[in-house]
């Protein structure tokens, strides 16, 4: 049991420090990256695009992709530390994690090698950024409950209905949906899974107002738009397979989130409302510190069961059920330890913007009580609950009334 | 990075288990409870024959010629099968206190007993309930002589020799004291875990003989219970992980309303939330013997870690267990009481999780300080 680089995880390391030391600006010691996400900067997206240009060009993007796809061939092992060491570099916030995380290796798995050809390199190189055009207003944990048709004409399909909670459709060229192609067919057969060009006429984009006031997703409306059938990942009717295959993508890359308030930053603000002798606050923070080192370690252990090739399962869910709840309630703690000043936005420990963004990480991806659904299911392996929907055609579901 | 053990290493872990399994079934453990026997003599015998308790003492005094990596995995072990010997005390207080302060002569005359099994060790420090100061202890020695009285002594009933915690003119210092010579009176308390027992000792001008140096005590003590509490956080992994496995597969076959409890969200989820929360302790864990192996400058911090997180798992897992268990968790009958016992000893003997904190805070401080 050793920390230490092997040789050849050294010589990595050591070459993209160089890479990196070269183009970026290290961070100072103690400061989160976190902290300069420049959301109001209207060149976020170009400067986003032109890093990962460069760190393509450069042979830094997608380091587990096959090369013909884009990608340098390298093992999951690399990516780790790769990942661990563009984080100590100051770096636009990275507006690809959904096509390079997601997309990317829904295309590898089931996409026709016209579509490979098409459009991996280009996302690899940051020129076109997807979207996961997924949950609808009726559909979020249920997903398999969607509504939004793809009726064939000739040799397009033509897609009507809504999608919601669509990251970042105002800028991706490309999107991602999953569609119900069949509603006589039970719940997940009658589902197709296309790509869409988010320029077709007939696409509506209507940015949501989120709590923290930023408008990271948006709405999507279909009406009657159009794509043409060589844009279908996988079989007709076979949609859910995909979509699987992108949800594992996403549970293992979303992970711990990182950056943001530390247990540690709580001292210090502890000290500078002067807190640091209540020894109730000095119990909350250890045990906060406590939690924050066993998702670190838990970490080193996936990396080395990595390193030693195997795949990470459903255990990866751990990270976002540990650190999404935690990133709440140690900015709610922050908060509070203010006092009633608690309430004015204070940048220098960021309690206020990471208590009115975190809520958002608790539900992305799959909500914490879906998460622990799929530890339960897929790591215990306990029975599941018995279900209404199973079997029986999607258009004789029940559902609620719609949301307004 | 590699942060695991080795091939060789899991392979001792699997012997240790497979041995246990077969020798230490939870009804070893169940006829101490409801005896008067303070622990199992056969097994603690057995330990010493397989170099459990002399895993991290070098071979010139007996030891096995382990290593702390191994010894970790042991404790996990003996934890999971709820073993009644008092394997931490005599290996992780009284032989660490040994290795880490004794002289040559001492650790010859005391280690290859610890490592034989023949000696069994412990270290009294409580004086009475609330936290222990280690600066400020009463019980004197002065011109050889113990004096005072020490409680809570961790398996007091078992051993035989102890590390006490003593003034010696205004500072304090370690002394090792036989507990069958004159002077000395061992009263067994009545304790939530009767499977390690616990007990006051009482001192009048008993013999005993310094353990480093003078004025040295409170430093080597708070050293030694850092490095027992990685050791104890094994064990309490060990059976939280045990208490685990048993309640899953309990819910899975028990049926209410048609169908196995376990299939209940409310049970379900909190299955999974103790899973989560098993899984960071086993990573503190991780990070503590990899402390102890390499005797790392984070060994406080780690410790801290440990014990928090494998005192939260151990009491979280067996408090769940009689709940997820229903009127059957309650009875005598049942094994769950075992686990709830032991959870609770464990989480105590070396201080409270609070106490624990409050030490990993000071650590923090510290640390930004420089
Ligand atoms: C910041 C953010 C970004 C997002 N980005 C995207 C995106 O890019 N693309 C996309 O397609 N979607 C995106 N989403 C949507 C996200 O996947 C859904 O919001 C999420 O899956 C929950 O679905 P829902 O909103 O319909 O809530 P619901 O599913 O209605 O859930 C409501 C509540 O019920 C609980 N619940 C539901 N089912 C169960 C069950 N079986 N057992 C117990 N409790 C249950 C949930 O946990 C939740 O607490 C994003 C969401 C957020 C917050």
């Amino acid at each position: 049991m050793d920390f230490k680089d092997t040789p050849a995880e050294a010589e990595f390391r050591a070459k993209a420090r160089a890479f990196l030391d070269e183009h970026a600006e290290r961070l100072a010691p103690g400061e989160s990256a976190a902290g300069f996400m420049e959301r109001d900067d209207p060149d976020l997206i170009k400067k986003s695009q032109a890093w990962q240009a460069l760190k393509k060009d450069n042979g830094w993007a997608c380091l587990t992709w096959p090369k013909e796809y884009g990608g340098q061939g390298l093992s999951s092992l690399e990516s780790v530390v790769w990942n661990q060491e563009e984080g100590k570099y100051r770096t636009p916030p990275n507006v690809f994690s959904i096509g390079l995380g997601m997309m990317g290796p829904t295309i590898m798995a089931h996409g026709t090698d016209e579509q490979k050809e098409r459009f991996l390199a280009r996302m690899a190189r940051g020129d076109d950024i997807w979207c996961q055009l997924f949950s609808e207003p009726a559909a979020g944990s249920d997903l398999a409950g969607l509504r939004t048709s793809a009726v064939r004409d000739g040799d397009d399909w033509v897609i009507n209905g809504q999608k919601i909670w669509t990251t970042g459709a105002t800028y991706c060229k490309w999107g991602m949906v999953i569609t119900r192609s069949d509603p006589n067919a039970a719940k997940h057969d009658g589902l197709t899974y296309l790509i869409v060009d988010m320029e077709s006429p007939g696409i509506e984009i209507r940015p949501i107002k989120q709590i923290n006031g930023a408008s990271g997703f948006n709405e999507v409306f279909f009406s009657d738009v159009r794509t043409p059938d060589s844009l279908r990942v996988g079989a007709v009717g076979d949609g859910w397979r995909g979509a699987t295959t992108t949800l594992m993508n996403e549970r293992a890359s979303i992970g711990g989130g990182g950056g943001g308030l530390r247990a540690e930053d709580l001292l210090g603000l502890a000290k500078k409302v002067g807190r640091l002798d209540d020894s109730s606050v000095r119990q909350r923070i250890a045990d906060f510190y406590v939690r924050a080192s066993g998702l670190k370690y838990t970490g080193y252990r996936t990396q080395t069961a990595i390193s030693r090739g195997s795949i990470p399962g459903p255990e990866a869910s751990i990270g976002k059920l540990v650190g999404a709840p935690m990133m709440q309630e140690l900015a709610s703690f922050g908060i509070d330890l203010q006092g009633s000043a608690g309430v004015l936005i204070d940048r220098d420990f960021g309690c206020q913007d990471s208590y009115l963004g975190s809520p958002g990480m608790r539900i992305a991806g799959g909500t914490d009580e879906i998460m622990r659904d799929i530890i339960a299911r897929r790591v215990l392996r306990l029975p599941t609950e018995p279900r209404v929907d199973k079997g029986v055609p999607f258009n004789q579901i029940p559902s609620g009334p719609p949301t307004p | 990075m590699n942060f695991d053990f080795s091939e060789e290493q899991k392979l001792l872990k699997k012997t240790v288990q497979d041995f246990l399994t077969e020798q230490a079934p939870l009804a070893v453990n169940r006829a101490v409870l409801e005896s008067d026997a303070v622990y199992d003599e056969g097994l603690w015998k057995s330990a010493a024959e397989m170099g459990w308790l002399g895993a991290a003492i070098p071979e010139e005094y007996g030891g096995a010629g382990f290593g702390y990596l191994e010894l970790v995995l042991i404790a996990e072990e003996v934890g999971r099968a709820l073993v009644p010997i008092p394997f931490g005390t005599s290996v992780g207080l009284a032989t660490e206190a040994i290795l880490a302060a004794g002289k040559p002569e001492q650790k010859e005359k005391y280690l290859t007993g610890l490592a034989a099994g023949d000696r069994i060790g412990t270290l009294a420090i409580a004086e009475g309930p609330g936290p222990v100061k280690l600066e400020d202890v009463t019980t004197t020695f002065e011109n050889g002589a113990l004096n005072g009285t020490k409680i809570a002594v961790p398996d007091g009933g078992a051993a035989d020799t102890a590390v006490v915690l003593a003034n010696t003119g205004g500072a304090t210092s370690l002394v090792i004291v036989d507990l069958g010579a004159d002077g000395v009176t061992r009263t067994v308390q009545r304790s939530i875990d009767p499977t390690r027992t616990v007990a006051t000792l009482e001192f009048k001008g008993a013999a005993g003989e310094l353990l480093g140096g003078q004025g040295e005590g409170a430093a080597l003590t708070q050293r030694v219970l850092d490095r027992a509490a990685i050791l104890t956080a094994w064990e309490q992994l060990g059976g939280a992980q045990r208490a685990f496995d048993i309640t899953q597969e309990f819910t899975t076959g028990r049926y209410a309303f048609g169908r196995p409890i376990s299939s209940f969200q409310a049970i379900r989820h909190r299955l999974a939330d103790q899973y989560v929360d098993l899984e960071l302790a086993r990573s503190n864990c991780y990070y503590g013997a990899w402390a102890l192996e390499t005797n790392a400058d984070e060994l406080p911090i780690a410790a801290c870690n440990a014990r928090i997180s494998a005192t939260h798992i151990g009491e979280l897992t067996s408090v769940e267990m009689v709940q997820m268990h229903g009127g059957v968790g309650y009875t005598w009958e049942y094994d769950c009481h075992m686990f709830y016992r032991r959870a609770k000893h464990l989480g105590l003997v070396l201080g409270s999780a609070d106490e624990w904190r409050e030490r990993l805070i000071q650590h923090l401080i510290a640390k930004q300080a420089a």
